[in-house]
């Protein structure tokens, strides 16, 4: 029987392995360093905030291995040896594969900084980053003060986290907006005083220049690089972005360069591998897509495709339309299609703003074929399928304001804001 | 929700432990449950009116003084920080103290009514009971009962607590309708109509119009038709009210809207887990064992109340069709043939909804038409499975409408969950899941491919659903238990949960591949 080995448990591993018990009758191993049972890695901040438990975090119930026959095994890879399809685990006990998945996933980047590896400095990723954020941010007394470095989507939840436990943050962004290397100024904005609303020291245009040490190796206080400002604390947090955690393959025959280089095949250079997730990264990059994905549904859908092509259908990885979510404190955020922070040549944004400056959408258009390419939208939700069949129809971005009600999906009661945002839409077009 | 810049924030929030503020509130409100203690030691107050105002109205002043600084300070949104660090609601030592003072009150009210101070064989009443004589005396002009001062209490939590879910959640006006609902139906119909339906006419059992055949088991005893019977037009009005209300009302609402209709926007027992069990919603069990037990145990109950029913009524039927058209004979009859119609109905046209399901409900019926041949073809007027019909009736009542709904029901909330008889043991909640399940237009819809499998709506879910696992295969939620109370909805981060009410045609959408993959990818694997 073919023996299929997965190195990760996280989305991209473990879908791959449900598809693949789905289709056939392989012998699947997963192999992880990190938890016995998959965990939704997205989640974590919720533990630690106390809505949830780590064992919710659990998707599948402990029975759900054994009842699909898909094997878990804890352990560290060291090296990979791709001619005998032998793995070595640090452990010291080795596996043999007939066909390899790496999922490794993603770890937290560090730039060098000095003082970026002191006790109480870390980023959020992984389990064991939680549980040493509980021995050094358990509570304000432990902590009095935390600095954030980096204004992406973990900094802002950390800086949440962290304020669920009453520790005051100062939130480091070298952006002169809050993300607003993805997201337009409108919405950058909001996001902003929203962020100030809920009591965190928002220092906006500010890098971190070093973190300094106290006497017993632990983090004392950070220096920002514009001000040369000291601030003391307890507790750093980096979240300045993830790259591919592919330390160990670097050693092997498998090419790599940020991440392990694939094919729209998800193959890697040697027969037999495949990588899938964030630690993927492709050869040529898919429409508008960066060539790392490090985003749950991609590396979810990776494992979709995957499972096909080690099942005896050979597929192409094929990601439709763009989408994402994201909740920035209060406010959630979802995305369908592209919506650059400056619209392309060509291009044109619609923004509307509710006047309690907590809603509010992006649309970006063609301004030569009225083509509809893309929604931001914050405080409102909407409709995944309506916005992909919308997308692939190419309809005009007039059509979709007027249709916008069939896409709300928002509880019900909720109030809706279609004949206003209508109404912003028409106005706009009067002034241009 | 307002988020224009407030410069007036301090960096850091405002102290998460109890405020000064709040130690008042709980001061207050401890004072109120004090009096009312003192009242249940058998201290006569010189004043009932006076103390008892002060007490309810301290626990009330203390509720919303507590509810106010604990939500309203704070911008709107989920509110579910520290929820498992808490004591009440994460089974702490505060939980389960709570959970055994609920349980014993419980087996006080139901068991020995004397010890709150009821007066037995026409005495007047003392302790708890007589302080609450006054409210009594002024809404129905009667002294007070067990019942009275446990319908009060009922009411006053649902009211309170009620007031601290509305701020809780008050961005989400399906919750704030929802729970503006059940305070309603709870103050109106369960609390002050019975009282002054008996003061326009005494000869009326106490009926409250929403509380609807199983759940209101005694509906049909023979000292609650007959009383129905012997008030006229009224009487004769609200028996058939009580009839349709099961047999036309209920059938027509929740195909229309889902069994939420009933149980968390009128029930009294949906009510108090909503309001008053809402801290206690997370302690639900998601394991699959557990919802395996719940299958068998609500269609157990279920059953056993059907059987009870119509046993009861047939013990108190002639058979002489001169009397009363009704006789036993055409009774049993009936009752079969209803039975064996639903059955077929299914059978015919929904067995490929049901699967697995299938055997268990037809094990239940043809239990029930079997017992139900016995009963008749026996001739034993009194017996079903040689079991004298009052013994049934009477073993319902105890195990069921006391031990179950009552003192597990409801004290064990901080243990299990605030909706373990809604979810194990509500015969009412059985009728109106099976038909959630196989005929009705709603459902929760998912988002396509948003979900990330976090877990909260799971979490949240007081009934006990593993919402996740549908949501993350991009699967609608069509299951009978699910009493649309939209937490889940609420607390998903992502925005993949809505409830709707929508056509029957793909309400039930088993995926393998979610959207968001190439569509090849998708049909190929969806549409096999």
């Amino acid at each position: 029987m073919e023996h299929i080995v997965i190195i990760g448990n996280g989305i991209s591993g473990v879908t791959a392995a449900r598809h693949i018990r789905k289709l056939s009758d392989k012998k699947i191993t997963i192999i992880s360093s990190e938890t016995e049972h998959f965990f939704s890695r997205t989640a974590l901040m919720y533990v630690y905030m106390g809505h949830m438990k780590f064992e919710h975090l659990k998707p599948y119930e402990y029975w759900f291995w054994k009842k699909n026959r898909i094997e878990l095994q804890q352990g560290f890879v060291k090296t990979i040896d791709v001619k005998s399809k032998t793995l070595h685990f640090t452990e010291g006990f080795t596996m043999t594969y007939d066909k390899l998945v790496i999922a490794t996933g993603s770890k937290p980047n560090k730039f060098g900084w000095k003082g970026e590896d002191l006790n109480g400095v870390q980023g959020l990723y992984s389990k064991q980053d939680l549980e040493n954020l509980e021995i050094y941010a358990p509570n304000n007394k432990t902590c009095r003060h935390a600095v954030i470095v980096g204004g992406g989507l973990i900094g802002i939840e950390l800086a949440e986290m962290l304020n669920s436990r009453n520790i005051p943050v100062t939130f480091l962004v070298r952006e002169s907006s809050f993300w607003n290397g993805v997201l337009p100024q409108g919405e950058s904005e909001m996001l902003n005083k929203h962020i100030k609303n809920h009591h965190i020291d928002l220092r906006l245009s500010s890098n971190l220049k070093e973190i300094i040490s106290d006497q017993n190796g632990k983090v004392k206080s950070i220096i920002i690089q514009e001000t040369g400002e000291e601030i003391s604390c307890d507790f750093v947090g980096l979240t300045t972005g993830v790259s591919p955690n592919i330390d160990f393959i670097k050693e092997s025959e498998i090419e790599t360069k940020k991440g392990v280089l694939v094919n729209r095949f998800l193959e890697t250079s040697i027969p037999d591998i495949y990588a899938i997730g964030d630690c993927a990264e492709q050869r040529e990059a898919i429409g508008n897509r960066p060539v790392i994905e490090a985003v749950w549904y991609t590396g979810r859908m990776m494992g979709e495709t995957l499972a096909q092509t080690l099942c005896g259908n050979k597929l192409e990885y094929k990601p439709g339309h763009w989408f994402n979510s994201a909740k920035f404190f209060d406010i959630e955020y979802q995305t369908y299609g592209w919506v650059f922070p400056e619209p392309k040549e060509n291009h044109a944004h619609f923004h509307w703003i509710h006047q309690d400056d907590s809603k509010c959408i992006t649309m970006e258009y063609n301004t030569i074929t009225n083509e509809f390419l893309g929604i931001n939208t914050f405080g409102i939700r909407m409709r995944h399928e309506v916005f992909d069949t919308w997308l692939s129809e190419k309809q005009t971005i007039d059509y979709v304001i007027s249709h916008l009600e069939a896409a709300n999906f928002d509880p019900e009661f909720y109030k809706h804001f279609e004949k206003d945002i209508q109404a912003s839409f028409k106005n706009t077009l009067q002034t241009i | 929700m307002n988020t224009k810049l407030n410069s007036s924030l301090s960096l850091a929030k405002p102290d998460q432990d109890l405020s000064t503020k709040q130690k008042i509130a709980v001061g207050l409100g401890a004072i109120g449950l004090f009096i009312l203690f003192l009242a249940f030691l058998n201290i006569d107050f010189p004043n009932r009116v006076l103390f008892l105002s002060a007490a309810l109205g301290l626990i009330t002043i203390g509720t919303i003084v507590f509810a106010n600084s604990a939500y309203l300070k704070k911008t709107e949104g989920i509110k579910n920080d520290g929820v498992w660090f808490k004591s009440i609601s994460s089974r702490g030592i505060l939980g389960w103290i709570t959970g055994i003072i609920l349980t014993a009150f419980y087996i006080v009210l139901y068991f020995y009514p004397q010890y709150l101070g009821l007066g037995m064989d026409g005495a007047a009443n003392t302790g708890l009971i007589s302080l609450f004589d006054p409210l009594s005396q002024l809404l129905s002009g009667r002294p007070a009962s067990q019942w009275f001062v446990y319908g009060t209490f009922y009411t006053l939590a649902i009211l309170i607590f009620g007031y601290k879910f509305l701020l809780k959640y008050r961005h989400n006006r399906y919750e704030q309708i929802r729970t503006g609902s059940v305070m309603f139906f709870q103050l109106a119909f369960a609390f002050l109509i019975p009282e002054f339906m008996y003061r326009l006419n005494s000869g009326l059992p106490y009926y409250d119009l929403k509380n609807i055949w199983p759940l209101n088991y005694y509906l049909f005893d023979e000292w609650s038709v007959k009383s129905f019977l012997s008030n006229g037009n009224i009487g004769l009005a609200l028996l058939l009210f009580g009839i349709a209300s099961i047999f036309i009302i209920t059938p027509i609402l929740t195909y229309k809207y889902g069994k939420r209709w009933y149980c968390s926007w009128v029930c009294g027992c949906g009510g108090l887990a909503e309001t008053a069990g809402d801290s206690f919603r997370q302690l639900s069990d998601k394991s699959l064992k557990a919802w395996r037990l719940e299958r068998w145990l609500v269609h157990t109950v279920l059953v056993f109340s059907v059987v009870m029913t119509i046993a009861t009524v047939y013990t108190y039927l002639g058979y002489d069709s001169n009397n009363f058209w009704l006789t036993r004979g055409v009774f049993i009859s009936l009752a079969i043939a209803f039975l064996s119609l639903v059955f077929l109905l299914t059978m015919i046209f929904k067995r490929d909804a049901l699967g697995k399901d299938a055997k268990y409900g037809a094990i239940g019926y043809f239990i029930t038409i079997a017992l139900l041949l016995i009963l008749y073809f026996t001739g034993t007027t009194h017996e079903v499975f040689f079991i004298n019909s009052g013994n049934l009736r009477s073993a319902y009542g105890f195990y069921i409408g006391s031990i179950f709904s009552g003192v597990v029901g409801t004290g064990f909330y901080p243990i299990f969950g605030n909706r373990v008889w809604c979810r194990f043991g509500c015969p009412m909640a059985a009728i109106l899941g099976f038909q959630q399940r196989l005929l009705s237009k709603f459902r929760i819809t998912t988002n396509g491919g948003q979900c990330i499998s976090c877990g909260n709506c799971s979490t949240y879910c007081e009934m006990g659903i593993d919402v996740r696992a549908y949501a993350q295969k991009g699967e609608n939620i069509v299951r009978s238990s699910c009493v649309g109370c939209g937490i889940c909805s609420a607390v998903c981060p992502r925005g993949v949960l809505k409830l709707e009410n929508d056509s029957m045609k793909g309400r039930i959408n088993p995926t393998e591949i979610l959207l968001g993959n190439d569509v090849d990818l998708m049909d190929l694997i969806n549409q096999k």
